[in-house]
């Protein structure tokens, strides 16, 4: 987009002199406030809004060079409430674009099958209608519908916005695994900067008025705000959500304190630990326990403290290695590895140790991290 | 001699089941009345209807004509115009239609009007041509309110038709019309009970054809 503006007859400017590089292959999420002009721009990529001066361009030709119906069959669209066609069954509102360019009936049936699947929904639910599926399910066939005839391009307008907290992250993570396997160049709105924070490869932050914030990597947005605005948007929690883009990989474990069950009177007073973390047989965390209310051979998961949620070194962030932390009743976080077993024990001393240790590597690391 | 006894009088009288004054004749007269009536109403409720409700233009225009054609009295203007064009088809086909255009033209303005704009918004986007978007998106949501638009016009054109017969056509008016003429009660009421009863037809046949045409997504069982 090169310095791209819209302004209505009358005279309220919704987007200024906005210019923005999409990169291919990649999401692409636009975030701010309302009225900050995002929902705009997007639609100007697909012509139902048509900027009053500037140019878009698409893989280097002016997309006003093709005829409007030819570019937005070319786009997946996908919008809030998923905007299904409700006279027409699942399967049929999945196959819309493809019976439009052309595609036999069998075939476009067949492409949409397909497409559920992709999305997560099933087969069974293709002959109904859409008044008989859940918000969640009928914005996965508002997602399956607008990648029916493979287009390159996906935008994508507030689609997750309307449905409830787990709902909307259960579909956040179809849409990286799908974003994964497909790799489109995804444009996605949203006002939700956790969203956006969880979902953008590079995050727009718009303002008010029409006008780019800041264009960055999440991470880069966390550590680097442009200014008082994009820092005051991130929310007061910055630095926490930071720590989202910090590898727990290089967290100090210790496993001094931890105990098996079937442990003897002598290996419970090894450890010098105020409090001690009990396994089970197979290494599973059961719970902390003070060393000295435990009788050797005549320990049961009954008299234990709970040990909270533990966190998995190497895949989760340090901020799920700190929320552990201040989870667990001893401040200690529970390590354990992909099967559920105990590697180690990490002190909020060694995790704040960590966090120092990355602010001090320079920038975060670019490899997102699940938060 | 009450009501019921004047239609049991007059149906079981075999002189009035066939001749050109018979009742399959008037009746089959009537419908043709009727049908010929709806479709030119149709004809011009319907496009007009479509265009300014997927438009959303001229709401206000619609609105006034509607209003403004309703309170014109069919039988006054069946009088003027037959003093104006003479006898004929014609002049009874006019304040017909001008009745049933009204109700067929507001609902159907409505109709496209109040059709959820997301999926029209989603169409869009995907690239639809606006004439598919009317037909294939906003028509089949509409069509419970379009047709109920018809049903209304329908309902008062039959029982209207029966002015025909003041202007020396036929249909079940005749019935009325003669049967006050000659102080034939039973006449009168037997043609009033026809009336009735095709109007009551026509309810269950726009039923049927809301059962056939609307899908069930949009009737939501």
């Amino acid at each position: 987009m090169e310095s791209v503006t819209k302004r209505y007859p009358d005279g309220t400017v919704a987007v200024d002199r906005l210019s923005l590089e999409i990169p291919d292959r990649s999401i692409t999420v636009l975030v701010g406030p309302s009225g900050c002009g995002k929902t705009t721009t997007l639609r100007m990529i697909n012509r139902m809004v048509e900027p009053s001066e500037g140019t878009i361009l698409l893989d280097g030709a002016d997309i006003q060079q093709q005829p409007v119906t030819t570019l937005r069959r070319s786009m997946g669209y996908v919008i809030q409430n998923a905007g299904l066609f409700q006279h027409r069954t699942i399967l049929d509102n999945i196959a819309t674009v493809p019976r439009m360019l052309g595609w036999g009936k069998h075939k476009s049936r067949a492409r949409a099958a397909e497409l559920m699947e992709r999305v997560g929904l099933d087969a069974s639910l293709g002959k109904r209608y859409p008044y008989q599926l859940s918000g969640g399910q009928q914005q996965r066939v508002g997602v399956a519908r607008a990648l029916a005839a493979d287009p390159p391009v996906l935008l994508m307008d507030e689609p997750f916005s309307a449905v409830d907290p787990v709902v909307r992250k259960g579909l956040q993570d179809e849409l990286l695994r799908i974003q994964e396997e497909l790799g489109k160049t995804i444009v996605f709105v949203t006002h939700d900067i956790d969203e956006a924070m969880k979902l953008g490869t590079r995050v727009a932050v718009m303002r008010t008025g029409g006008r780019l914030a800041q264009f960055a990597p999440p991470a880069e947005l966390l550590s680097d705000p442009a200014d008082a605005f994009v820092e005051d948007f991130l929310g007061a929690d910055r630095g926490i959500r930071r720590l989202s883009f910090f590898p727990s990989a290089g967290l100090e474990l210790t496993t001094g304190p931890v105990v098996p069950a079937d442990a003897g009177a002598e290996r419970i007073a090894a450890s010098d630990a105020p409090y001690v973390l009990v396994t089970d047989a197979a290494g599973r965390p059961l719970g902390w326990s003070d060393p000295r209310d435990l009788t050797a051979g005549d320990i049961t998961p009954e008299g234990l403290l709970p040990y909270g949620r533990p966190f998995v070194p190497g895949t989760d962030s340090l901020r799920a290695a700190l929320d552990c932390a201040v989870l667990s009743p001893t401040g200690w976080a529970v390590a354990v590895d992909t099967d559920g077993r105990v590697v180690g024990v990490a002190s909020q001393a060694a995790i704040g140790e960590a966090i120092r240790d990355a602010h001090a590597a320079g920038r975060a690391d670019d490899a997102r991290v699940a938060p | 001699m009450n009501v019921l006894n004047f239609v049991n009088a007059f149906f079981s009288d075999g002189a009035h089941w066939h001749g050109y004054d018979g009742i399959p004749q008037r009746l089959l007269e009537h419908v043709r009345y009727s049908l010929l009536a709806l479709a030119l109403a149709a004809a011009i409720g319907l496009p007009v209807g479509l265009l300014t409700g997927h438009t959303g233009r001229g709401g206000n225009a619609l609105a006034f004509i509607a209003t403004a054609a309703r309170a014109l009295p069919s039988f006054g203007l069946l009088v003027l115009i037959v003093i104006l064009m003479g006898f004929g088809l014609l002049p009874v086909m006019i304040p017909l239609v001008v009745l049933a255009v009204p109700p067929i033209l507001v609902t159907t303005y409505e109709a496209v009007r109040s059709v959820d704009p997301s999926p029209v918004d989603a169409a869009r986007g995907m690239g639809m041509r606006e004439s598919r978007i009317l037909f294939q998106v906003e028509l089949p949501v509409a069509l419970p309110l379009i047709l109920s638009g018809l049903r209304s016009a329908a309902v008062q054109i039959v029982s209207t038709a029966t002015i025909a017969a003041y202007v020396s056509l036929g249909g079940l008016g005749r019935y009325i019309v003669d049967g006050l003429y000659q102080r034939d009660y039973e006449k009168v009421v037997g043609g009033a009970t026809l009336v009735a009863v095709l109007a009551l037809v026509t309810l269950a046949v726009f039923w049927a054809a809301g059962r056939l045409a609307v899908s069930p997504g949009v009737r939501r069982r």
